[in-house]
């Protein structure tokens, strides 16, 4: 599991996932658990919608990595030179 | 959300989060629970009235007791704590309670109780004031949730007049 894998959209993507699974699984979770009067099933059922949900939108799985960005190539940005940054800050940070 | 260790951790902060909110949730629902407690206590006999070497009134009771506790129960509850008290008026204290019986009921199968039983902890009075004393038998009872603050209820049974002479 490399991290730094995953795209822009995919993060975003993983991270609605995240919060749509688990929150639905909560909602199942005490309903059952209400239904059936069982506070066990309800902790159970939500347990179980925890470790799904991991397994789903923790590693960088491929259908994460769809939109890989697109760089520019080393010619190409050589003709377009980064503008210098201010330096002043840096060194007078330095001599504190 | 770049790397697996932060979307874990935002993964597992929401699950705390909702699991908190469910257990809130299931709290709010025992609130709204409104059990019917059936409960009869009688006294069959006083076995001993005496004074105490140190002046203190003691009673020894046989009662017959029954009570129903099944509708405290809901899915959120662990046990019911369950204690009969003897309370009483006395001129230097206005409210006198003496737990007689006590019994920690775990399940809603074994929430119904009928038992003929002698008074499990000593009456004993802090001075002699027992003598022709009128004694109410209440049933308190605690419920305690798996989540949420313990509830606590009481019904009175039945009072009974001590006898004006020790026995």
């Amino acid at each position: 599991m490399r991290s730094g894998v995953m795209d822009w959209q995919g993060q975003k993507l993983s991270e609605m996932l995240m919060q749509i699974m688990l929150v639905v699984h909560a909602l199942v979770a005490f309903v059952a658990g209400y239904t059936f009067s069982s506070f066990q099933m309800m902790l159970q059922i939500f347990a179980g919608g925890v470790l799904l949900t991991t397994l789903v939108t923790v590693p960088d799985w491929p259908w994460y990595n769809r939109h890989p960005l697109k760089w520019l190539d080393p010619a190409e940005a050589e003709k377009h030179p980064k503008p210098e940054p201010p330096v002043s800050k840096k060194k007078t940070s330095k001599h504190h | 959300m770049h790397s697996a260790g932060l979307r874990f951790n935002t993964l597992i902060t929401l699950a705390i989060i909702l699991l908190g909110a469910l257990c809130a949730f299931a709290s709010v629902c025992d609130h709204f629970h409104r059990p019917n407690v059936q409960a009869h206590a009688q006294v069959l006999q006083i076995n001993r009235f005496r004074k105490q070497l140190n002046r203190d009134d003691e009673v020894t009771l046989t009662m017959n007791i029954s009570m129903d506790l099944q509708s405290t129960f809901t899915w959120n509850t662990k046990q019911v704590f369950v204690f009969l008290a003897a309370e009483y008026e006395t001129p230097k204290n206005s409210f006198n309670q003496i737990s007689l019986w006590d019994h920690i009921i775990l399940s809603k199968e074994q929430a119904k109780i009928e038992m003929q039983i002698v008074n499990k902890y000593p009456f004993v009075d802090q001075g002699s004031n027992l003598r022709g004393k009128k004694v109410k038998l209440v049933l308190h009872w605690h419920v305690m949730p798996k989540t949420c603050g313990m509830i606590q209820d009481s019904l009175f049974l039945s009072d009974f007049d001590l006898p004006q002479a020790y026995i």
